[in-house]
């Protein structure tokens, strides 16, 4: 029996694992990368929306393209990366045991990458068990990898983001999502997810949770009910809904047995059992280091920041990289990843509630109470505004770090400045052309062109469309308010849909001019 | 070091729940019920518990029942889940078959 040597073994080909491979390699490393999966990615592949952040961060890229980039550089520089390939034994002296076809292989790492990722958490009720209930990340991989549609009728629980946009993917994919329901008394993830998945008409229960899965073989039905504040459910709140399919979307928790199997020093947070560690992953066993939602979990583009600082240590700790260079390059790696960690959703803020956005607005309680901004509190923010023509209505009203829109204007209408989580503002002097480039680059689909007056007693409202079969011009139906409930006739004028726009296609619908600020969504007519 | 008698005789007698015979950990069909039934016969680990009802040993290996588990564990002790007591982490870390297993090391020349 022989024992394989390399520099660098990592384990998880996510976006951590990947990344931190990559950064060793660039130094000189030969790193080889081991997945339990039959392919590379880790989550990204089953991401197919636009992320947020500025240009450093891939902002405005789905992620299923940052994972084939990933692929790519991995490939470029030589990393080696092994699938189907179980790591059941990680040992302090750096060895692993790995189970690949049928047999257990062992291999011994100078260096060792635990960057394994996270498993969805489960709550019970009664029926939890009943086939129909999934995890959100489940429902997510059938969709999105194997082209399975996970249900017809869904009830989502969870308002983080994993559930707000996998309940969009589930509309997307053709289900309708009949409820999404939260245990917590506000919105956990993003307003511009909820806000988006909102104005499909999808009801937000707060303060609601499951009470009980219904179905002799199989979920044919849901009960949900208020939670008071013993956590009980209040007697006479109960609701019931149709379903077939109940996604839990209530957490993640890290994968970390591995390190404590190799005797690192854990910890026991609110947010999981992981490895005490330094800001660039080492570990107390020198020379195994961790990164990505192993070592805590955040998403994917903080995943390969962890993952390239990690790499960088690694190669220094192995003498490919001296100290001072390893220094530089984790400057500017720190930079992007704490401007990831900025805003309303910092992790310092996990749980709290911001009444006050940086600039001092009072944040939307609608938002947070039931996914949409109400009419009386839409016109305080600064990317809403009123003007003559065609403009930009940037619904964006939480600091979160992100900046394409801000890019995406080359008429400087849209500004953010040099803070990332600032509101964007429309800059009255600059001259919209209606170009929707904005509309597009928003990852929340939260920008809308408006022209409240494009004729005598009519207006026009462009907005983001990523639904098929896409309408034609000339179709005629009803435009949504914020709340997904119809607010007037609408006929499509206009249905753009350019590469630069990346399967985000522009609809441009006409309504009354008073209705210009609140239809932001198109429904064909059903006969 | 906990005293089992002092603690057993602070958090009281069992009392059934009407959600006892609710599956927790569905590799092992192990349900709540028993599980607070083994922390009141004096098993405050999760080490103690899965030894004795096998929760976490099937398939999955506790990805889906882990944290349910320590939840019942903890509450039934009137104690924060981090407080308590984790399992040891050993190999092999995914399920595998025996006979895989059994040829590791198996043709040294």
């Amino acid at each position: 029996m022989k024992i394989e040597r390399y520099d660098l073994i990592v384990i998880g080909a996510g976006p951590a694992g990947l990344s931190a491979a990559i950064e060793a390699a660039k130094q000189g490393m030969k790193p080889i990368v081991f997945d339990e999966n039959a392919k590379p990615g880790g989550q990204l592949f089953k991401q197919i929306h636009k992320f947020f952040g500025s240009k450093e961060h891939k902002a405005k890229i789905r992620g299923f393209r940052i994972g084939e980039e990933l692929l790519q550089e991995a490939e470029q520089y030589g990393v080696k990366v092994v699938l189907n390939a179980t790591v059941i034994g990680l040992y302090p002296e750096k060895e692993i045991t790995v189970k690949i076809g049928e047999e257990v292989k062992h291999y011994k790492g100078d260096s060792i990458l635990v960057a394994t990722g996270a498993s969805e958490n489960m709550v019970t009720f009664k029926g939890w068990t009943l086939p129909g209930v999934i995890g959100a990340g489940a429902a997510q991989t059938m969709m999105n990898l194997h082209h399975i549609k996970a249900g017809d009728r869904v009830l989502m629980l969870g308002s983080g983001n994993v559930g707000l946009v996998v309940s969009f993917q589930l509309m997307q994919a053709g289900c309708e999502v009949v409820a999404l329901v939260d245990a917590a008394p506000r919105v956990g993830g993003y307003g511009v997810h909820a806000a988006k998945v909102a104005r499909l008409g999808v009801p937000f229960y707060l303060s609601h949770t499951i009470v009980e899965a219904e179905g002799e073989d199989h979920v044919t039905g849901v009960t949900i009910g208020e939670v008071g504040p013993d956590w009980n459910i209040i007697p006479g709140s109960e609701k019931h809904f149709d379903v077939d399919t109940i996604c839990l979307a209530v957490g993640l928790s890290p994968m970390s047995q591995l390190l404590k199997q190799a005797g690192v020093e854990m910890k026991d947070t609110p947010g999981g059992y992981v490895p005490v560690c330094d800001d660039f992953g080492a570990t107390s066993v020198p020379g195994i280091f961790a990164a990505g939602d192993v070592s805590g979990i955040e998403e994917a583009s903080s995943a390969m920041i962890e993952g390239r600082l990690a790499g960088a240590r690694i190669a220094e700790y192995m003498g490919y990289m001296t100290e001072e260079k390893r220094l530089l390059r984790a400057e500017e790696l720190e930079a992007a990843l704490s401007s990831l960690r900025q805003g309303m959703f910092a992790p310092e803020n996990r749980g709290k509630l911001v009444e006050k956005t940086e600039e001092g607005i009072p944040v939307s309680m609608n938002l947070l109470q039931k996914g949409y901004i109400a009419e009386d509190e839409i016109e305080r923010y600064p990317g809403v505004t009123h003007t003559v023509g065609v403009h930009p209505v940037m619904e964006c009203t939480q600091n979160i770090p992100c900046n394409p829109c801000q890019d995406a204007c080359s008429k400087g209408c849209i500004s953010i400045g040099e803070n990332i989580t600032s509101l964007p503002v429309v800059v009255a002097e600059a001259k919209c052309v209606g170009c929707g480039m904005c509309v597009a680059s928003c990852s929340g689909q939260a920008i809308f062109l408006v022209d409240e007056e494009s004729e005598p007693g009519y207006g026009t409202v462009t907005l983001p469309y990523e639904f098929l079969p896409l309408p034609k011009e000339g179709d005629k139906g009803v435009a949504l308010g914020r709340d997904g409930q119809p607010v007037c006739e609408a006929e499509v004028v206009g249905v753009r849909s350019a590469k630069a726009f990346d399967h985000t296609n522009l609809l441009t619908i006409k309504v009354p001019s008073d209705m210009t600020m609140k239809a932001r969504f198109f429904k064909r007519e059903t006969a | 070091m906990l005293d089992v008698q002092e603690k057993l005789k602070e958090i009281g007698p069992y009392v059934p729940g009407a959600d006892d015979d609710m599956l927790i950990c569905r590799c092992e069909e192990v349900t709540k019920g028993e599980i607070r039934q083994a922390v009141h016969a004096g098993m405050f680990t999760i080490e103690e518990i899965r030894r004795y009802l096998r929760t976490g040993m099937g398939l999955c290996q506790g990805q889906t029942c882990g944290k349910l588990v320590k939840g019942i564990v903890a509450k039934e002790l009137g104690v924060r889940p981090n407080e308590v007591e984790p399992a040891v982490s050993r190999a092999p870390m995914r399920p595998i078959e025996m006979r895989i297993l059994a040829e590791d090391g198996g043709e040294r020349e």
